[in-house]
């Protein structure tokens, strides 16, 4: 069953409309990321679904409750919504323990106290109780602003670019605790996000974001491999799109013939990942290497196809080629590509 | 679409800014209503024009001299004992001309009963404004600017005369518009010296000739001259930017002043404060011993020290309380009209204290015949302390929304919104986190506060019940009679209550930021009073 459902939720500031007919449901337990470039209007629907912002049209109901709709707005104090904001508002004047425990005023004190310690011990503080938010760590003010949400067992977390300010070699570390300690005490949880990296790796399910609208909905592996759109494809990842002629279930294009996931025929374009290519060294290959970005466990290579389009192809980094050094490209074994507007 | 944010807090908001911007709106209506009314008292006005100009270009020179003098010296050389000099060249923040004016009397300095002692008097005591405006806006500039002058060959006096005082000019200006809107607010010193400006004017038209309509109009054209120094600062800005991306610590390193200079910068400022603070409170110390022993303390004496007290305390309390309600309403609502209404409700500072009692009275007077058409209550607005609160209220709710302001700009806006997504709805916002945050600033507000209303003399004299005296006006009427010593003694309080402030921003200065903070608590709302009070384009 869903959880929180946004149905047409629609947002302007003036000329700007913001979030565009929005709907979206999230399942109990869900992890979800909104992922869209910035001022696509993904932060505005997070406040208004936590509150802050009154949608012009749409409804939001929250744990079968209508909180915003047509003659009904409930205040953002009443709505039951955890937020971790993303430089975190943690309040400067209370400890680590008086900021958990903010959320739990109206419950009785030993209630009060046995909440917030569970949840310090969840996202591991306890050891920081007493401690004021300026004599953290950028990561464990994180897990304060997350354990604050959490300490009222809000019915959804909302998370906004949590990781944005934080130092890149502390992120990932980071957002594989957060996913754990969301996870543990199954909650229902709303990211938003620029990072399309940090989507697919932590989400159970995204949806894209353009121009305050969704583009697509779907999980990591569909988003990524099936974009919805051009666009969609070029936002989530690298990717190469190709023109070509669908006879069924292939599709020719300048590269060679590649699978089609859905038969088609006539001329369309196909979105081919970088890593659907390969490439092997040939004197007489049909590119050359113009650049190369080694990344480690992978090379990505930027290629000049004799037909004169650039191409991107992703390499494992077991064999190298140089930048000037003639190469031949072909689709991979398993290439299946998607078609795309 | 309906706005959140027109809700009970821009109500609320709106209606305080009312109540306070509203009579002083009323002011030029004056001329409407009675447009013969100055007629009578046409000799007045060249005269008080005559000393205004008189007073606007002494003090005006006066302070920026001194303050700006002593400013560059604290900020770009260094001596034997610099840093307290440096503080206690603020003291004389704390001394009212009026009790400066009864020290010089008293001792009969000749010649002070003139224009030239008035303007003696009031440069004085006011050039700490340029002073403090002038040393932050020093201290502020980038040592980078003041080596690249160097690189392109000017020596380093020359650098800060043409690079360090030019920028420094918005600020050194600012401080001389606050120092003459203070020395044209002031009826104390004018009133005991005997130079007749329009502060003088309205007092003698309203208790004299008892004629409000031309009391008003004279306070009117106060606040006239008042706006047009604001603007003329303005206008001296020009369109170049003094805005400089200083890192903050990277200040030039001062001259060691050596031998003669040394002592000459040690002895110059400590003979200033000597003059304007020790001196008189020694005196008046003297004085005060031998009005208890010789029996000469004025009878109402112990009335007016508990008037005082009450007074001040009660204003304390009211007027923050005005301004939390003003800042944190106009916040929360978020409504434009009500920040706009904040912003109104403050244009009482820096106006005279007798204008502000002029334009109180007539919209409280109106009140008060129709409460007592009904319930017969008589002169229960104008003929109580109710006036006197609300003239306060006006006058220095600027004062107190700027300290409280200042802290509640300082508390992002998530917070509100992390505390509101927890559960707290907008009272608990108010009790939960942001009174905690803004302790320091309402301190602040209701010391100032507190500070102003035992000074305070034209507004009390004017709008005081019958029995209602106070040591600032005990002081004043003493001193009019020659009974100096009688003066001491509530004088000495003054002079001690207003020290409070400036030994708490002496105190405070400990830490970088916080002196500025301080600074602009009790001086620099120079800036947001122009914003505020610059006729729109």
């Amino acid at each position: 069953m869903s959880d929180v459902r946004l149905s047409g939720v629609s947002k302007s500031f003036g000329p700007v409309q913001a979030v565009r007919d929005v709907t979206l449901d999230i399942e109990r337990g869900e992890l979800m990321a909104v992922l869209g470039p910035s001022g696509c209007g993904k932060t505005t629907l997070l406040r208004t679904i936590a509150g802050f912002e009154r949608p012009d049209a749409g409804s939001v109901i929250v744990a079968d409750e209508v909180v915003a709709g047509p003659g009904r707005f409930v205040p953002p104090e009443r709505r039951r919504i955890g937020m971790v904001f993303q430089d975190y508002a943690l309040f400067p004047h209370l400890t680590v323990t008086a900021n958990v425990g903010f959320g739990l005023a109206a419950r009785a004190r030993d209630q009060r106290d046995r909440l917030t310690r569970r949840t310090l011990e969840l996202v591991g503080l306890q050891h920081r109780a007493d401690r004021y938010p300026h004599e953290l760590s950028g990561g464990e003010r994180q897990r304060v602003a997350l354990a604050r949400a959490m300490a009222p067992e809000p019915a959804l977390v909302l998370l906004d670019e949590p990781f944005s300010s934080l130092d890149a070699s502390l992120r990932s570390g980071l957002r594989r605790e957060v996913e754990l300690i969301l996870r543990d005490a199954q909650a229902t949880a709303l990211l938003v996000t620029h990072d399309q990296e940090e989507a697919l790796s932590l989400a159970d399910r995204l949806a894209v974001m353009r121009d305050g609208r969704i583009v697509q909905v779907g999980g990591p592996e569909e988003v990524y491999v099936q974009p919805a759109s051009r666009w969609a494809a070029q936002f989530v990842g690298d990717v190469n799109v190709l023109a070509g002629v669908a006879h069924g279930t292939g599709v020719e294009t300048e590269l060679g013939v590649f699978d089609l996931r859905m038969p088609a025929s006539g001329s369309v374009h196909v979105a081919v990942r970088p890593e659907q290519l390969e490439l092997r060294a040939d004197h007489h290959g049909n590119a050359e290497v113009v650049a190369r970005e080694f990344r480690g466990h992978d090379v990505l290579y930027r290629l000049r196809h004799e037909a004169g389009r650039v191409v991107l192809v992703q390499l494992p980094s077991l064999e190298l080629h140089e930048v000037g050094a003639r190469v031949f490209v072909r689709p991979a074994p398993s290439a299946v590509t998607t078609l795309v507007d | 679409m309906k706005p959140d944010g027109i809700d009970a807090w821009a109500i609320l908001t709106l209606v305080c800014a009312a109540a306070v911007a509203a009579p002083l709106i009323g002011l030029p209506l004056s001329f409407a209503v009675a447009p013969g009314g100055l007629s009578e008292f046409s000799g007045l006005v060249p005269e008080a024009a005559g000393a205004t100009v008189v007073l606007v270009v002494g003090v005006g020179a006066g302070t920026l001299l001194l303050g700006t003098a002593l400013a560059a010296l604290v900020s770009f050389c260094d001596f034997p004992g610099r840093g307290w000099i440096e503080w206690a060249l603020v003291l004389p923040l704390a001394m009212p001309g009026y009790v400066f004016t009864l020290f010089a009397l008293g001792l009969d300095v000749p010649g002070i009963r003139s224009s030239l002692g008035a303007v003696s008097v009031f440069t004085l005591v006011l050039y700490p404004y340029v002073y403090l405006l002038a040393r932050a806006a020093f201290l502020a500039q980038s040592r980078t600017l003041l080596e690249a002058a160097r690189g392109l060959g000017l020596s380093r006096r020359a650098a800060i005369v043409r690079v360090g005082l030019p920028l420094a000019r918005p600020a050194i200006l600012g401080g001389v518009a606050l120092a003459l809107m203070e020395a044209l607010a002031d009826f104390g010193t004018v009133n005991l010296l005997g130079v007749q400006t329009f502060t003088d004017a309205i007092y003698k038209v309203w208790f004299i000739a008892f004629d409000r309509d031309a009391a008003m109009q004279l306070a009117t054209l106060l606040v006239s001259v008042t706006l047009a120094l604001l603007v003329l600062e303005r206008l001296a800005r020009g369109r170049a930017r003094y805005h400089q991306l200083a890192a903050r610590g990277d200040l030039a390193p001062p001259v060691r002043l050596r031998g003669v200079a040394a002592a000459v910068a040690v002895v110059a400022p400590l003979a200033l404060v000597g003059l304007v603070v020790a001196a008189p409170l020694a005196q008046l110390g003297v004085w005060s011993i031998e009005s208890i022993r010789e029996g000469l303390l004025a009878p109402e004496f112990a009335t007016a020290a508990r008037n005082s007290v009450l007074l001040a305390a009660m204003s304390a309390l009211l007027v923050p309380l005005a301004a939390i309600l003003l800042a944190y309403g106009a916040r929360a609502s978020r409504s434009r009209a009500a920040a706009g209404a904040a912003r109104t409700a403050t244009i009482g500072y820096g106006l005279p204290g007798s204008v502000v009692a002029v334009a109180v009275i007539v919209p409280l007077g109106w009140l008060e015949r129709r409460i007592d058409g009904i319930a017969g209550t008589g002169l229960l607005l104008t003929g109580t302390v109710i006036g006197l609160f609300y003239a306060y209220l006006v006058r220095f709710l600027a004062l107190a929304w700027g300290a409280v302001e200042s802290s509640l700009t300082r508390i992002p806006r998530q917070l509100d919104e992390a505390a509101r997504g927890l559960g707290a709805d907008r009272l608990d916002v108010l009790a939960r986190v942001h009174v905690p945050l803004m302790r320091t600033g309402m301190v602040t507000a209701a010391l100032l506060v507190f500070v102003e209303v035992m000074k305070e003399l034209p507004a009390t004299l004017l709008l005081r019940p019958l029995d209602g005296d106070t040591l600032a006006i005990a002081v004043w009427q003493a001193t009019t009679e020659s009974l100096f010593e009688t003066a001491s003694l509530p004088a000495l309080l003054i002079v001690l209550v207003g020290l409070l402030p400036v030994a708490a921003m002496i105190r405070l200065s400990g830490r970088r930021g916080a002196e500025l903070e301080a600074a602009q608590a009790t001086g620099a709302w120079a800036e947001e009073l122009e914003e505020r009070t610059v006729v729109p384009a």
